[in-house]
């Protein structure tokens, strides 16, 4: 993950063309057809509306109120387009990535084989089930599956990754992608998606927000702020009543503005920027989510489940020790070894090679023996050299025991002990004699049980699926640090551990490329496909990752736990500012009936209008404040919930309980010195 | 403030305390239809009702039928009542000859016996016939409570049960919860009342010649009984005028003390029961804590402004030692601050003491209590569903800030909840504003106040408070046997207990059918300390940023105006 951001710079907050456009969508935004969305907000803007209109029959009749009108007016109308400005923002940096994805989309033209010889047609008059033929140097004119050939294919269009990768058919990479470019060779692609509904397509149209829909979370938080916002509202009606009743009406403009205050402004409107936010930060880490309802259930996992190779270990087993058999040497082990593996290409070989050099010296000459390589087959289960009259062989124990006459008790315990631990044991034997063992060793990944500790405080399970055997299984889970495993993973074990914790009401998360993933990736909560996955797999999960990191899954957890947790610390936030307005505005509002409510100004506010337009500066400038929390997230922190929530409550109860009083104080002051109070 | 004052405040929040356990694990049989230790004395007469009323009584409800079934019981003993207040006259056990009531006192008094308000527009010597007294009041001072009771348990069922369908019986509950658990602490309850000197009898009035040698007429009846429901029940309805102001309904401070107790006692179980049914006994406890700590600061307000009483009187030397303005000798500060505290967190409305009287900070309080829903042990049953709707709403923040959609007992609280959670909370304060606000631009309805300016203001929030709150108690100074107050009242208890009610029943048949998730360290524990800081804040300042604006013109500016010295 960490390369995966060095790659993928997380972008600057403020870019000029970005700040400019979001500028002139704010102005946009006013429409009340676009603002009806956000409750909270259209009431700001009918708010605004309704003290325009009294500035202006102000004006028409020389009042006095006239100027103070005019400038709560102008910052309530400031308060709605700080918040439109926000959700600008959010969506700019997500339009800046869709314009550099659609200059992928010129147009092409495609080989199309209805016949024996292809004919050439649009890309855009392709439909799902056509087939296609792309050669060296043509872009890949539509999504679609291999059926044919083998080719290097360069993704960096969709990945950002300039290494091409092979795509082939049958097996797990026979996906490719439009937009994409052969590099050499030839495929032929049977289309799988029809024009426009492609998978650069679907991310254009995700980063854009252009299909971005509540999500559940956002949806409840909305009635809570709804319900807020029709309280304030009939308490302010209802403070009209009591003032009259008490002696003395308050106006329009003022009663408006103390509605503004109160009423949840920050977060309503910062929240649907905090949404986009969050998708927009998967997509800095490379990750595509196919809803904002995949993201807010990233943070709710319970259960990730991970697979061993290439998250939990390295990629390839190692070799650690050689065990040699009664009667040889470690020196001749490993020169057997080593000669049994020179022609081996797998990491393994490579590995035991690499380990035997500190034992024996490489052999020289060894054309001059006529060697042959025996490479491994299903069949025999073993691979070697043959040379001279001599035969050497490495394979499993089992396998090996066919050559071997008699298997020394010493070699067999070894081996046991070597699986016991998690390892995997390769016998060695020559001419028919068993000469000892290798270990190959899963290599845990550095810092990952440290990882696995954080989210044991987040209160994440972890699981590991491997197809190892239960021992080997036990032995690296134990290692890694990982709460449970899944040994001899089948895809029908898979799916059938996601429903069992499922049942009890956890929310899984995991990562799968194969198209025998695809029903766990469909059944699990979060389910992130690796982009150089099948198109099943890809369909069937609810998120791509496109740098084809397992790892990334606990990134992805954390940016649903920060979106979760911005929206939370706003709300509190938001709630908790308006102590201080009442304390600014109420005795502000009624001092002409009662001087004694002087006694409740506490900030010592210089006078009911400065003290009015303090508050709701305050109010409109808090939102631009905030932009950048908004976009960032809160800080993510991996403790228990328990630290994270008195932390939190801390932070955003207790301190927007006391900045706004400052923030009021200071604007006051400010505004006195300018002679605008 | 004295020893005395915060003995006594400790030893009622004690006495709660040791009875919850006892009480709450017993309410838990009764509720589950368990065998318990009165089953052998009672189960023939429980089966018997069944059997007569043809229920069943393992059939389970779903929310919608349980709801269903509360308000055909309400509307049916409503009506009942309405009917008979109206036909009084022509019924027997009416010596005195009294005529139909009013068709608006009629509906008010109806809804108020009905919604366990006991809100008392009338007279009732004038008013009311023997009959009326027996059949309606007392009647309906059990119904209600054992409604309220019902339905919390109800809820709590919602929320403990996984994945079904039902949330009880309601005929089964009500009359286990009248049989089991109302009818034997009465008996215990109101023997003990009588041995205090609280009367019980049917004799006529009695003509006494006084120590100063002028006759007397002493009102009789059947007191002690009435009292005891009174208490238990969170119902408030007095005897007498006075209240528990009277010494033949509160005649010692031992019985003073055993009234604020009663009303506390159910409340306090129940979060016990609570505990138990959701099978973690830290949950019910920091419902109780909360309550505590809430109470704590009610009584440590208002006896402290009644101590320091009214500064006006003190500069002319009238009253040197605090407030005693409409509080009975027998009493005092001490315990008068502790029972309008006590009357006000629970929303039974009996009084020993005139809140109208209360210094302007100290009658913040009470109205205060009740605007905040009364949470604070609360109305039996009431308190407690009241109380998880606040819970509900704070555990979604405080879900939100940890970063996870939040859970409550491992049920995921949805937007569909916190729909009815809001309502719930929400529809009550709304209730408060708009009648309020209406009688207070209401030329006619200003002649009913008997105070000008903040004073008059806080009797009008004090009376829909009281009303929508189902609390019953009266600020006084406000004659609201009036057509306009009898009806907008009368709405006002309607929509305070119904508008609550059902959001949170269906609340919890929403909750009953969700999957439970085991915790986790990713869910934040709900039995902290923490926690119930959280939903003591959320409690204040949802009711507090909802009425500060109201308050700020009623008790508060007359605060600051008493001390610029000036008094309404």
């Amino acid at each position: 993950m960490e390369e995966a951001l060095k790659r993928h710079k997380v972008p600057k907050l403020w870019q000029g063309p970005i700040v400019k456009t979001a500028v002139v969508a704010s102005l946009q935004k006013l429409d009340p057809r676009h603002l009806m969305k956000n409750p909270v907000m259209f009431v700001v803007e009918v708010g605004s509306v309704v003290t325009t209109w009294f500035y202006f029959q102000g004006l028409a009749r020389r009042s006095a109120q006239t100027s103070f009108s005019g400038q709560i007016s102008l910052w309530l109308w400031f308060t709605v387009l700080f918040a439109n400005f926000a959700e600008a923002m959010a969506e700019g940096r997500g339009k800046a990535q869709a314009d550099a994805l659609r200059k992928t989309k010129t147009e092409t033209v495609a080989k199309r084989l209805s016949g024996a010889k292809p004919e050439s047609v649009n890309a855009a008059r392709l439909r799902k089930g056509d087939v296609v033929l792309c050669e060296a140097g043509d872009v890949i004119p539509a999504d679609g599956e291999v059926v044919e050939g083998i080719a290097s294919v360069d993704e960096s269009a969709v990945t950002g990754e300039s290494a091409p990768v092979i795509r082939e058919s049958g097996g797990d990479r026979s996906s490719v992608t439009g937009g994409t470019k052969v590099n050499s060779d030839w495929i032929k692609v049977r289309v799988t998606a029809n024009p426009g509904e492609g998978f650069i397509d679907k991310m254009i149209s995700l980063v854009e927000g252009a299909e971005r829909q509540k999500t559940p979370n956002e949806i409840a938080l909305n009635i809570l702020l709804a319900g807020l916002t029709l309280i304030f509202l009939v308490a302010l009606v209802s403070l009209q009543a009591f003032a009259i009743y008490s002696g003395g009406p308050v106006s329009v403009v003022v009663l408006v503005a103390l509605l503004v205050c109160l009423i949840p402004t920050t977060i309503g409107g910062l929240l649907s920027a905090i949404g986009i936010a969050g998708i927009d930060r998967l997509m800095q880490a490379n990750v595509l989510a196919m809803s904002g309802r995949a993201v807010e259930a990233a943070g709710d996992v319970d259960t990730l489940l991970l697979d061993k190779t290439g998250t939990i270990t390295l990629g390839n087993r190692m070799a650690t020790e050689f065990l040699p058999a009664p009667g040889v040497t470690a020196a001749e082990l490993a020169l057997d070894a080593q000669l049994s593996s020179l022609s081996d290409e797998t990491p393994e070989g490579r590995s035991i090679v690499v380990l035997a050099k500190q034992f024996a010296p490489k052999p020289t000459r060894l054309q001059e023996h006529g060697m042959t390589f025996v490479p491994f087959t299903a069949q025999t289960r073993l691979s070697g050299v043959d040379f001279d009259h001599t035969s050497i062989r490495k394979g499993a124990v089992d396998a090996v025991a066919a050559l071997v006459s008699k298997m020394p008790a010493q070699v067999l315990s070894a081996a046991e002990r070597i699986a016991k631990s998690g390892g995997t044991p390769l016998v060695v034997a020559k001419n028919g004699a068993a000469r000892g063992v290798i270990h190959l060793k899963d290599v845990v990944k550095g810092g990952i049980r440290q990882r696995f500790e954080q989210l044991r405080a987040m209160g994440i399970k972890t699981v590991m699926i491997t197809g190892d055997n239960p021992l080997t299984a036990a032995a690296i889970a134990a290692e890694a640090g990982v709460d449970d495993f899944l040994a001899q993973a089948t895809p029908e074990k898979k799916l059938e551990l996601i429903r069992r914790e499922q049942s009890t009401g956890r929310l899984v998360a995991m990562v799968g490329d194969g198209t025998n993933d695809a029903p766990s990736l469909a059944q699990a909560d979060v389910g992130v496909a690796m982009n150089s996955g099948t198109m099943a797999a890809k369909e069937a999960g609810n998120m791509v990752d496109l740098d084809s990191n397992p790892t990334k899954l606990i990134e992805i957890v954390e940016v649903g736990k920060q979106l979760l947790m911005t929206r939370g610390a706003l709300t509190t936030f938001s709630v908790a500012n308006d102590v201080s307005k009442y304390f600014a505005i109420i005795p502000a509002m009624f001092m002409g009936i009662f001087p004694e409510m002087a006694a409740l100004n506490v900030m010592r506010l210089h006078s009911p209008h400065s003290a009015i337009l303090a508050s709701v500066i305050f109010n409109a400038l808090i939102i631009i404040a905030l932009i950048p929390l908004a976009l960032r997230g809160v800080k993510y922190r991996p403790w228990g919930a328990h630290a994270v929530l008195r932390y939190n409550a801390l932070v955003y109860g207790a301190g927007g309980l006391i900045a706004p009083f400052i923030g009021i104080k200071l604007i006051d002051m400010l505004l006195v010195a300018a002679h605008l109070g | 403030m004295t020893m005395i004052g915060w003995a006594s405040f400790i030893a009622v929040l004690a006495v709660v305390a040791a009875c919850a356990k006892p009480l709450g694990s017993y309410m838990t049989s009764v509720m589950n239809g368990e065998r318990h230790v009165l089953t052998p004395v009672l189960g023939r007469l429980e089966a018997l009702v069944y059997r007569l009323s043809a229920i069943d009584p393992a059939e389970e409800m779903p929310w919608r039928q349980y709801t269903a079934a509360l308000l055909v019981f309400s509307a049916t003993g409503a009506v009942a009542m309405y009917a008979q207040l109206r036909l009084q006259q022509k019924l027997p056990l009416n010596p005195a000859g009294l005529g139909p009531v009013d068709p608006a006192l009629a509906f008010n008094t109806a809804v108020s016996f009905l919604t366990n308000t006991n809100w008392q527009a009338y007279s009732g010597e004038s008013t009311m016939s023997y009959l009326t007294q027996m059949t309606c009041m007392t009647y309906h001072n059990f119904a209600s409570a054992a409604a309220g009771i019902a339905v919390a348990a109800a809820v709590v069922r919602g929320l403990v049960r996984v994945q079904a369908k039902t949330i009880g019986n309601f005929w089964a509950d009500l009359v286990r919860v009248s049989l089991y658990v109302l009818l034997p602490l009465c008996v215990v309850g109101g023997l003990f009342l009588v041995s205090q000197g609280a009367i019980q009898n049917l004799k006529p009035y009695e003509k006494v010649e006084g120590v100063q040698g002028f006759s007397q007429t002493l009102p009789m009846g059947p007191v002690a009984s009435q009292e005891i429901i009174k208490q238990l029940g969170t119902n408030g309805g007095g005897y007498f005028n006075a209240n528990s102001g009277h010494p033949f309904e509160n005649p010692t401070p031992l019985s003073n003390f055993v009234s604020m107790f009663a009303i506390f006692l159910i409340g306090g179980a129940m979060t016990y029961q609570f505990g138990r049914m959701a099978g973690d006994q830290g949950q019910g406890w920091a419902l109780f804590a909360c309550m505590s700590l809430l109470f704590l600061g009610g009584f440590a307000a208002l006896y402290h402004f009644e101590q320091v009483g009214n500064p006006i009187l003190a500069a002319h030397g009238v009253a040197a030692a605090g407030n005693m303005e409409g509080k009975e000798t027998r009493f005092g500060i001490a315990t008068s601050s502790l029972f309008a505290t006590i009357t006000t967190d629970a929303s039974c409305g009996a009084v020993n003491a005139w809140h109208d009287s209360l210094t302007p900070l100290g009658g913040l309080v009470p109205l205060f209590n009740i605007m905040l829903g009364e949470v604070i042990f609360g109305g039996v049953g009431s308190g407690l569903y009241g109380m998880l709707l606040f819970v509900v709403m704070t555990v979604f923040l405080a879900g939100l800030m940890v970063g996870r959609t939040p859970e409550y007992l491992g049920k995921k609280i949805e937007a569909r909840d916190m729909k009815y959670a809001t309502l719930g909370i929400l529809i009550p304060s709304f209730a408060i504003l708009a009648g309020a606000a209406w009688a207070a631009v209401r030329p006619s309805a200003l002649q009913s106040l008997a105070n000008a300016g903040p004073h008059g203001l806080s009797e009008i929030l004090y009376a829909y408070s009281s009303a929508v709150g189902n609390n019953g108690s009266a600020f006084a100074g406000l004659n609201a046997d009036t057509w306009f107050f009898n009806n907008t009242l009368g709405w006002a208890m309607l929509v305070g207990r119904f508008f609550v009610m059902v959001p949170v029943l269906a609340l919890a048949g929403n909750l009953a059918g969700k999957k439970r998730a085991a915790p986790s360290p990713g869910t934040f524990p709900t039995d902290t300390p923490l926690f119930v800081g959280l939903l003591s804040s959320v409690i204040l300042v949802v009711g507090g940023l909802t009425h500060f604006p109201a308050l700020s013109l009623g008790p508060i500016i007359e605060h600051f105006v008493m001390l610029a010295g000036k008094l309404y």
